[in-house]
């Protein structure tokens, strides 16, 4: 990957992003639909997913819970 | 509440395992952030019950608390032992920020040059100062709302607007794909 590709790729916005506050709200429910039916979750919470991709601090915290809930 | 502390304490310290290699802290200091967490989010739990509305099982709700209370203690233990100045314009490390080679290519200092000027030039100062903190310094985002007494979301709708003025403004100079910016952005 060229430096214009990496900076293109983190500078990309996508409109249905819907922030953190939102993504945050609803991560106990996309967590638990990501393990039970990915593909329905992209689907349904495309938003969230689309925030949980562009933003750093979100990701890890969907990273921890998912790791949380998988270990149980 | 016993038995749900015991739970929260348990993820806790699987947590803040899982992000210690991101972290300057020892062993007592971790462990003492994971009980500083779980008991904290017991707190907020114990606070907010009428909230859950059982659309996800109580744990996963309940550990969505301490996960959050982990990153919080973080970005605060940052925010009192800062590795980096909030305001440090070290742009040469930008390669090193996108996980790229060192900086030093033609390529690269084009790039640099570039983006300074777009971001001098269409950001303003408090977006300025927010994109300059998390991209060119690395200051993490919870260290910096505190610092600036504001909130995760607010930081990320200001990198979020910066970074599509950013992309227009490059887009608009043949940087970067204008199609792909007037496309996805309007």
């Amino acid at each position: 990957m060229t430096g214009w590709d990496a900076l293109d790729r983190f500078l990309d916005t996508d409109p249905e992003d819907v922030g953190c506050e939102k993504a945050m709200a609803l991560l106990h429910i996309y967590v638990e639909l990501v393990r039970a039916d990915p593909e329905t979750a992209t689907e349904r919470y495309a938003g969230v997913e689309a925030h949980l991709r562009a933003c750093g601090p979100c990701g890890e915290d969907f990273e921890g819970l998912l790791f949380a809930v998988s270990a149980e | 509440m016993a038995r749900l502390h015991e739970l929260l304490l348990k993820v806790a310290r699987a947590e803040v395992n899982r992000r210690r290699s991101r972290l300057r802290l020892a062993g007592p200091e971790l462990d003492d952030l994971a009980h500083q967490a779980a008991a904290d989010s017991l707190m907020a739990i114990t606070g907010k019950l009428d909230d859950f509305r059982g659309e996800s099982r109580f744990t996963t709700w309940a550990y969505k608390f301490v996960i959050l209370e982990v990153s919080t203690k973080i970005g605060r233990h940052f925010w009192r032992h800062p590795t980096v100045a909030m305001g440090a314009e070290d742009w040469e490390r930008l390669p090193d920020r996108f996980g790229l080679d060192p900086a030093g290519s033609a390529e690269w200092q084009d790039l640099i040059a570039a983006l300074r000027r777009a971001v001098d030039d269409v950001l303003s100062d408090h977006q300025r100062r927010i994109f300059v903190a998390i991209v060119i310094a690395g200051v993490p985002v919870e260290s910096l709302a505190l610092e600036l007494a504001s909130n995760r979301n607010a930081i990320y709708k200001t990198m979020f607007d910066a970074r599509r003025k950013i992309r227009a403004e490059l887009a608009a100079k043949g940087y970067l794909d204008t199609r792909t910016a007037t496309g996805r952005h309007g």
